[in-house]
């Protein structure tokens, strides 16, 4: 197992130069002298040529790309052209909101996709089933924004005053105070590693309320990330629903269900012992593909509920044109999404013993 | 004009024997559930696009100011009761008094023209690279595979959103992100389909005849291998058509007054709480259409994949 693991890491390291090398090419390819889009269009030559000996500009390509990759493996993600501020701040801000909204939504596909798509399975054509699947297939036709927004319409204002109103936008109610970890503890000259990872907890408001034990403010964020998640995770669940069904339908005609069935095993045994098991290879493929679906997701879900997440920081760094941003953001995704399609390949070996021999 | 000789060839063969894979396969999809519903919707769709001018009762950005209606009026349509002294709006007003019905109607042209556009593209090149990765093999096959790998490593919106970043917002840099992004999915699709077929005796019949390779890919295996692309092509429509809004509604493709459903969602969705027929009629547009072409996509690939002939 361990040298499966190490096999499919060794495999990636291609699979991340190239994605380096992409989002390299891509601010690259920015057209203009890159010195009048950072200073403006009326930076003197004199600027421009501090400026470009600054930067690097004027050594051949593959240099740059080097001396890229080097600042890279030291944790040195640029700096924001629009505040100045380092890139690896933002990230650290930004990164916890988008990753709590992605798990939950990705929670909320999991679990009540599978569900359906083995109650669908076990009550093959019957009304449920087909009840199912009408839902699954506008549940995949629907737009993520326009979820959002209706989501919003009906739990807001609708049902105001019901006990099923939740708040439409926002990561806290207003007046909600949480204080950083490097404030409460004192560490606010916290330099490098330390620092990212303290911004990094401070910022996920669920987990900074956990540890500062400030349980009001865990359950308001909770609150306000019922509505984003069930708005990302919809287009996923339908998609895993229909994956489930489909597998779940494949594995009951298998001759092991037929045995278990004749050893008089009860059906739920049947269905969720023998037939669900084997049929959870092709399901996990699909959830870690959507991984990346939930991702985009998150970004357009973001803008809908005002959550200062990846997303929203994305659009505004390509509105304002900050393309260390939006670079150190592009690239950040791409590898957490190989990272989590790498989890999925090493789950295949331990859901079916078959693959890690081949 | 070599693809109409080997159509014009696949027609005299369905006169032949009744039971030609095209009759079977056009009859499995007519009685197909998904695939009559799907066609049904963009059968619709597509009719709408052509007689938009006929349909749309104004211009797409037409302001009207009339007595009775104010900015984002809600619909008014006099059948269901609505006082006949008003002016009828089927949809409402927008906030910049256009009518929203006209809008809405104006956009299917457009969606549908980013639909096939974009993934017409995507599958010309896509359909390219794979068919040389898959019948070249070797180092060629292996780079372009290899890129195509990177290129599916980034999820598609957000490939998208940084390619619109370095070409600038509009919607023609849009079209050529979504189209960009999805060309890795058709390449994959084209060279394993290619793999198959470059094995069949009848390659190496024509291989031993002295046909030349590109003659042997192009006119003997590509019209062989281009079934499954189909069924992703479909597929691959809905998506186009989802990314695409979903740029417009950031700010990043279709720029106003363009009646892009996407932007009009976006436009529109700070009056989600006080005119919500503006954020609901487009979005309800995008998802029909959507749903028509993953309805169709479904019922082309259960009619045409051999495994699921039962």
């Amino acid at each position: 197992m361990f040298r499966f693991i190490v096999r499919r890491l060794l495999l990636l390291l291609p699979v991340v130069l190239g994605i380096l090398i992409v989002t390299f090419v891509l601010v690259r390819l920015i057209p203009g002298d890159p010195c009048k889009v950072m200073l403006g269009e009326r930076a003197t030559e004199e600027k421009c040529r501090a400026f470009r000996e600054r930067f690097g500009l004027n050594d051949a390509i593959p240099i740059q790309f080097i001396r890229y990759l080097s600042s890279l493996l030291q944790g040195d993600l640029g700096t924001s052209i629009k505040n100045g501020r380092p890139v690896a701040d933002i990230v650290a801000e930004r990164l916890p909101m988008t990753m709590e909204l992605t798990l939950f939504a990705m929670l909320f596909a999991v679990s009540f996709g599978i569900a359906l798509g083995v109650l669908s399975a076990a009550k093959h054509n019957t009304a449920i089933d087909v009840g199912a699947m009408v839902f699954a297939n506008i549940g995949v036709s629907m737009p993520v924004f326009w979820l959002g927004l209706m989501l919003a319409y009906i739990f807001a204002l609708a049902l105001k005053d019901t006990p099923f109103q939740l708040p439409p936008s926002g990561r806290l109610a207003a007046g909600t105070d949480l204080p950083s970890l490097l404030k409460v503890w004192g560490l606010e000259d916290a330099q490098g590693l330390q620092r990212f990872v303290l911004l990094l907890l401070s910022n996920s408001v669920l987990l900074n309320s956990l540890i500062q034990g400030r349980f009001d403010v865990f359950f308001n964020a909770l609150r306000h990330l019922i509505l984003p998640s069930i708005a990302v995770g919809t287009i996923s669940l339908a998609i895993i629903a229909r994956m489930t069904r489909g597998a779940m339908l494949d594995a009951l005609t298998q001759d092991y269900v037929r045995v278990a069935r004749a050893k008089g095993l009860i059906e739920r045994a049947v269905i969720f012992k023998h037939a669900l098991r084997n049929a959870l290879v092709p399901i996990v493929t699909i959830i870690g593909l959507q991984t990346g679906g939930l991702l985009s997701g998150a970004v357009l879900t973001e803008t809908v509920f005002s959550l200062p997440g990846v997303g929203t920081q994305i659009v505004d760094a390509i509105i304002a044109r900050d393309y260390p941003v939006v670079q150190a953001f592009t690239l950040l995704i791409a590898v957490i999404f190989v990272l989590v399609n790498l989890v999925v390949d090493v789950s295949y070996a331990y859901l079916d013993p078959r693959i890690r021999v081949s | 004009m070599q693809s109409s000789a080997h159509a014009s060839a696949f027609t005299a063969q369905t006169r032949l024997r009744d039971q030609s894979p095209l009759v079977r396969t056009l009859r499995r999809l007519a009685g197909n559930r998904s695939a009559q519903v799907g066609a049904l919707i963009i059968g619709a769709l597509l009719l709408v696009a052509i007689f938009a001018d006929v349909i749309a009762p104004y211009e797409y950005d037409q302001q009207i100011r009339q007595p009775g209606l104010r900015r984002r009026s809600p619909p008014c349509i006099h059948l269901l009761g609505c006082d006949p002294q008003k002016p009828q709006v089927l949809m409402g007003l927008d906030s910049n008094f256009r009518d929203l019905f006209s809008r809405v109607v104006y956009g299917a042209r457009l969606s549908l023209q980013i639909g096939f556009l974009t993934t017409g593209a995507a599958i010309l090149i896509g359909t390219l690279l794979g068919a040389i990765a898959g019948y070249a093999g070797g180092w060629l096959d292996n780079f372009i595979m290899r890129l195509m790998d990177v290129l599916l490593a980034f999820p598609s919106l957000l490939l998208a959103i940084a390619i619109v970043s370095v070409l600038g917002p509009g919607l023609v840099n849009t079209l050529l992100a979504v189209a960009f992004v999805s060309i890795p999915v058709y390449a994959r699709v084209v060279r394993s389909s290619v793999l198959s077929v470059k094995e069949m005796d009848y390659i190496t019949a024509s291989r031993a005849l002295g046909a030349s390779s590109a003659r042997i890919l192009f006119v003997r295996i590509l019209p062989n291998a281009l079934t499954p692309v189909i069924v992703v092509g479909t597929l691959g429509i809905a998506t186009a058509i989802l990314d695409a809004a979903g740029l417009s509604f950031l700010g990043l493709g279709a720029q106003p007054p363009t009646p892009e459903w996407g932007l009009m969602l976006g436009e529109e969705r700070n009056s989600v709480f006080n005119a919500p027929h503006l954020v609901f009629f487009p979005g309800i547009a995008i998802m029909l259409t959507v749903l028509g072409f993953n309805l169709l996509g479904d019922g082309l690939r259960d009619a045409l994949d051999p495994r699921r002939r039962a």
